[in-house]
């Protein structure tokens, strides 16, 4: 008789195991950036048109195979058909690849978390230099919480060439993390069912208080008019929608095994078409709620950048020209400017070159994503506002929960499968399982800690996952229409859950998002294709700004095997079955 | 002849104090953006403290015991307010070395700051970079105590749950193998052999057989 499999303890649990992995760092810092690209406000027209044409229908689509087949990813497809188990081990492996950089992102949150209980915050102040005159000079060029990030935090190394050593307290922080993890995994869903609880919603507690204080910034108006207007003629970019599509896609989390696993502990009677429609709706709702609250921080960082420009320009005009203290204000800077052109025309040409030209519309330009978007900008907001240590502790927190419960979901899709296969799970106990995958990721993931570690970081961000879930997703959805059948699935799904399939989920699943995810790989690889080599940032410490180089060999190569090393699992396991049972009928033949 | 000496002796004054002149300072003042609405009016009694504050920073100095009000000198107020300003030696023929001068103002920036409520930043000496004060560094690092603090929490946390699950685990070895679902859920332990409960007959007296037994009338009334 087999072990009874564990179940969520209720579907609120389930609900928000879902939230928690689906809610993760991409809704805090690539849809800000995504929307204020494609065009502010009208960015949110092809994001909902992609979230209810290929968001939801797959979503659905996943927890119903989860919930159906009962298993991990890799026996869910073993059970539709055994030449399609390759892609529940793609899925792993992509998991895999992606647990292992994605903690490290915990880890640098972890540092900042605990660099923020200091007074001043390490990286509002630059340091000294030598002899205490000035400060720091790679800092001066750049700025301090640029300075603190790249040199404190990553001591970056200038190309990804020269490796270094491997930081200490970056891997501290990388082993704190995956303790952590172990911890919330170690029990199954007993354990993973209570902390996503507090993954799930502290975040929403954090984001409600920093709208609040977002809102009330000096300069915060500023960033929410300029970023939620919307310009109409990007809908006419083809790029804009594709990246709507992109971003629903990924920031679902669809085709790593992760929701295919947590479904699979649900009762079989549970609705996951309604659970599907929360979870897709409450993942879009927060992403727009997460990028009022950074456009209203963008708006008070770039206001305080510009009021200090235009301090600066008044004080240097002031000490040239010895005007008095005071004079100068905003408001009748050019009038004064244009006085001093014409009265000391000499004087004035000679401290023209270092006038900047003050615009609060190039503050506000500035985009930025990912890391450069949650550790310099928003430090850098922080940084100006009072009592900046209880915000940069709730910021910290929250990313912390948001990166932990992506975490979880990542580690379900990897331990489920193995704990469901009997070879292993009869030899290991599941926390001597999950405890030996939490020890080999952390210990490749010492990697990301070396001086080139960000590098690395970037590579397996842009690469790891891109290519190869759009084609997991692909096989996933014909091989549940056409492989399985769509009319024994609907049957299936009517038989467990009591509710008949509506005709819109079934045109869905059977042509339009398999072909919306067509266009999109096409899309990529036309695109990678077409760049040509691959370059990345590099972080020149003498000029204190990011330089582009090319990517070395190696790294092209490191690149290539990991795409190969997920999407081929799929044609190769498909083989070995093939020969494996040829071998087999090949054995059972003389006796016929 | 006095008119003459008393031009001499400005004319003079006037060599040695000077925009540029050798072993002079431009001092910068930004009264208004330190003290805003507080902001008091530079004027020749503000000159004099700060004279004051010269000639006291110049007598820390050994051998300029003597320095005296008088033998500093300021030049060219503007409205920034900024000035020039020299210190002469007793003789006022000669100015005194700017390296003394530079040595003896960064020692006191701080009281000379204070006396006029104001910072390094809005008190500008300039060719007299100010010295930074360090930032506190404490002895262990902040942020080591409080990973310390989290790690060892977790450390516990997962201690005490891998025993746990371990204790549990024994638990259920201890039972007998071959449990089937249902019995899985039952609360008392009562030992199986062939399906039938073997509990020990003289404990519970008997077991009433329900189905022959339905009322009290046993024999059907006659």
């Amino acid at each position: 008789m087999e072990k009874a499999r564990p179940l969520w303890a209720n579907p609120l649990q389930f609900v928000f195991a879902c939230i928690s992995y689906a809610v993760g760092l991409g809704n805090v810092w690539r849809f800000p950036y995504l929307c204020q690209m494609y065009g502010g406000g009208s960015f949110l027209v092809p994001y909902i048109i992609m979230l209810i044409v290929e968001g939801m229908p797959l979503l659905y689509l996943e927890l119903a195979v989860g919930q159906r087949m009962r298993q991990g990813s890799i026996g869910a497809f073993r059970t539709i058909s055994p030449y399609l188990s390759g892609v529940g081990v793609a899925s792993v492996v992509v998991s895999f690849f992606l647990a292992m950089y994605y903690n490290v992102i915990n880890a640098w949150a972890f540092w900042y978390l605990f660099h923020s209980f200091q007074d001043p915050l390490p990286w509002s102040v630059c340091p000294l230099n030598g002899n205490r005159t000035g400060y720091d000079e790679e800092c001066e060029k750049a700025s301090s919480t640029q300075y603190f990030w790249y040199r404190k935090t990553l001591n970056i190394s200038p190309s990804i060439q020269e490796n270094g050593s491997v930081q200490w307290e970056p891997a501290l922080c990388l082993l704190l993390a995956w303790l952590v993890v172990y911890l919330c995994i170690l029990r199954g869903t007993e354990s993973t069912g209570k902390v996503v609880y507090f993954t799930a919603s502290l975040p929403y507690c954090v984001l409600i208080i920093y709208l609040v204080r977002g809102l009330t910034l000096h300069g915060a108006t500023n960033g929410l008019m300029y970023m939620f207007t919307p310009k109409m003629e990007q809908l006419a970019n083809p790029k804009a929608w594709i990246n709507a599509a992109t971003q629903i896609f990924f920031s679902l989390g669809l085709g790593f095994g992760s929701l295919i696993a947590f479904a699979s502990y649900n009762e079989p009677s549970s609705n996951c078409q309604k659970h599907a429609i929360i979870v897709s709706l409450i993942n879009s709702s927060t992403s727009i709620f997460a990028s009022i609250v950074t456009f209203s921080i963008y708006g008070f960082k770039a206001t305080f950048n510009y009021e200090n420009c235009l301090r600066k320009v008044s004080l240097l005009l002031t000490n040239t020209f010895d005007l008095e203290d005071g004079f100068l204000t905003a408001s009748n800077l050019e009038q004064v400017k244009g006085y001093l052109a014409s009265a000391y025309p000499s004087k004035y040409s000679e401290v023209f070159p270092h006038i900047k030209n003050c615009s609060l519309e190039s503050e506000l330009d500035t985009a930025v994503q990912g890391t450069g978007l949650a550790f310099i900008v928003y430090t850098e907001a922080i940084k100006n506002m009072e009592v900046s240590q209880l915000w940069s502790v709730l910021y910290f927190f929250m990313l912390l929960m948001l990166g932990i419960g992506s975490m979880l979901g990542n580690t379900a899709a990897i331990l489920t499968p193995l704990t469901d296969s009997k070879i292993i799970s009869s030899h290991l106990p599941k926390e001597a399982i999950s405890g030996l995958v939490c020890l080999i990721s952390c210990a490749i993931g010492m990697v990301f800690t070396t001086e080139a570690g960000n590098y690395w970081f970037d590579i397996f961000n842009d690469y790891a996952a891109t290519l190869s879930l759009l084609l997991i997703v692909l096989v996933e959805t014909i091989a549940v229409c056409y492989v399985y059948g769509l009319r024994r699935f609907e049957s299936d799904l009517k038989a467990m859950t009591g509710r008949a399939l509506s005709w819109y989920w079934k045109v869905m699943w059977a042509g339009v998002s398999p072909l919306l995810i067509v266009g999109l790989f096409v899309f990529y690889l036309s695109d990678y294709i077409l760049t040509g080599t691959l370059k990345y940032q590099a972080w020149e410490a003498s000029q204190g700004q990011l330089v582009t180089k090319d990517y070395p060999a190696y790294a092209l190569a490191a690149i290539g095997l990991l795409v190969a090393s997920s999407t081929m699992c799929i044609p190769l396991v498909a083989l070995g079955i093939f020969v494996l049972r040829r071998l087999k009928t090949g054995d059972a033949a003389p006796v016929a | 002849m006095l008119w003459l000496l008393f031009f001499l002796v400005t004319a003079i004054h006037a060599e040695l104090c000077q925009p540029g002149a050798e072993n002079a300072f431009k001092v910068r003042l930004s009264i208004r953006t330190a003290l805003g609405d507080k902001a008091y009016a530079w004027d020749t009694n503000e000159e004099y403290l700060f004279k004051a504050m010269v000639a006291f920073s110049m007598r820390k100095v050994p051998n300029r015991e003597a320095t005296e009000i008088s033998h500093v000198l300021l030049c060219n107020v503007t409205q920034r307010v900024s000035f020039w300003f020299v210190v002469t030696d007793p003789s006022k023929n000669h100015t005194l070395p700017a390296v003394e001068v530079q040595s003896a103002i960064r020692m006191n920036r701080n009281r000379i700051n204070n006396a006029f409520s104001l910072n390094d930043q809005t008190l500008e000496f300039l060719k007299i970079p100010s010295t930074l004060a360090p930032p506190t560094d404490p002895s262990v690092p902040i942020w080591i105590i409080i990973f310390g603090v989290i790690f060892c929490i977790v450390i516990v946390a997962i201690t005490l749950l891998i025993l746990s699950g371990i204790r549990q685990r024994r638990r259920k070895n201890k039972e007998p193998p071959e449990v089937d679902d249902t019995e899985d859920k039952c609360e008392n332990m009562i030992t199986v052999e062939n399906g039938i409960p073997c509990d020990p007959l003289d404990m519970k007296g008997g077991h009433i057989n329900e189905a022959f037994m339905t009322e009290d009338e046993r024999l059907t009334p006659l």
